[in-house]
């Protein structure tokens, strides 16, 4: 959310700020359902934030990358959210069950998500030339690293067997990223804009598109924290933590209060 | 580390009537906002007309390692089912 959050303030009409205040917010639901679940296996969120802030915990290599222009909000929805759903409706059918049952709310809220993204890139695909540029960059930007959420190549994808053995995941990564590819072309295409991958062609034997090989080394250095704004989005979370701390200590006070008192 | 706050396990009643069913768990220091970030969480496309929260410490559970021993009594009272009897025939209605 914190790349939608550089935009809330400049959303071009009142309708779309309303939109992506909602969304934001159930991204933020998103992370409280997801920590909800974790919890049930015995650790405190307390715990999974400092881990989160020292660096021992990861989360997606996407939220690493800058929003820069209106048409941004566009492609995180279309693409971002997109391929997250592809990922998570696999995983309704995850053998744990608070996980499964968090999976299944999620996806019906993503929905939500990618539409509203779609309809912000057929408003700048469909609008003036300078809108349309806007609309192919922040494609073209988004693209590749959308692709890479689905995680490692299955063969470089360390805990791909216990998950799968366990059932927790049920498809693999490269299974479910191609699912997305073949669903997300069409929808380019009807924008009239360019996926930026060359060698990217249907296959007629199989309904599904080739593509280029992908660009590992950047995966690797966004998820080990080199990417354009690791720093800033963690900085950021810790800021918001601590300067917020007040906050904490007040309703704990607070709560206390309420509970001793008589009346 | 945090201090005061407490994890809430949250039950939706979707109508009227229909049992309260338990969708996940919240945090919140009291019992208001407790309830106030369920409602947040849990109900923000009408998914429910009625709330629960409960704080889960006061959920009472069996241990997972002797819940065979617990619910043994149950498992060989086969006189406690319909099944059980044998109703002659052409007697109806039982």
């Amino acid at each position: 959310m914190q790349p939608e959050g550089n935009w809330l303030l400049r959303a071009p009409s009142l309708r779309a700020k309303q939109v992506l205040l909602a969304k934001i917010q159930d991204e933020a639901g998103h992370g409280l359902y997801l920590y909800s679940v974790a919890e049930t296996l015995g650790i405190s969120r307390a715990e999974m934030v400092e881990q989160l802030h020292n660096q021992e915990a990861k989360y997606s290599s996407i939220f690493n990358y800058p929003t820069l222009t209106w048409a941004d909000m566009g492609a995180v929805g279309w693409l971002v959210d997109g391929a997250a759903i592809v990922n998570q409706v696999s995983l309704q059918r995850t053998s744990y069950g608070p996980y499964s049952r968090g999976m299944v709310r999620i996806c019906k809220e993503e929905s939500f998500h990618q539409r509203q993204g779609y309809e912000i890139m057929v408003q700048m695909a469909f609008g003036t030339p300078e809108q349309k540029e806007m609309a192919q960059d922040a494609l073209n930007r988004f693209w590749e690293p959308a692709l890479m959420m689905f995680g490692p190549h299955d063969a470089d994808s360390v805990h791909k067997n216990q998950s799968m053995d366990w059932k927790i995941k049920r498809e693999s990564n490269d299974h479910l990223r191609q699912r997305f590819i073949d669903r997300t072309v069409p929808q380019a295409e009807y924008l009239g804009l360019t996926i930026p991958d060359v060698n990217l062609k249907l296959d007629p034997s199989t309904g599904s598109y080739t593509h280029s090989p992908f660009n590992w080394d950047e995966f690797w250095n966004v998820v080990n924290g080199n990417g354009p704004c690791n720093q800033e989005r963690l900085d950021h979370h810790k800021k918001a933590h601590y300067d917020n701390a007040w906050v904490r200590e007040a309703a704990a006070a607070y709560a206390e209060k309420v509970e001793t008192s008589v009346a | 580390m945090e201090s005061g706050v407490k994890v809430w396990e949250v039950f939706v009643q979707k109508k009227s009537g229909l049992p309260f069913k338990h969708v996940g768990s919240c945090h919140g220091y009291d019992k208001k906002m407790a309830i106030q970030n369920a409602r947040d969480l849990y109900t923000r496309r009408g998914e429910g007309r009625e709330l629960w929260v409960v704080e889960s410490n006061a959920i009472v559970s069996v241990p997972l390692d002797e819940a065979d021993a617990f619910f043994d009594p149950g498992e060989d009272k086969i006189y406690r089912h319909a099944t059980f009897y044998k109703i002659p025939e052409g007697v109806n209605h039982l």
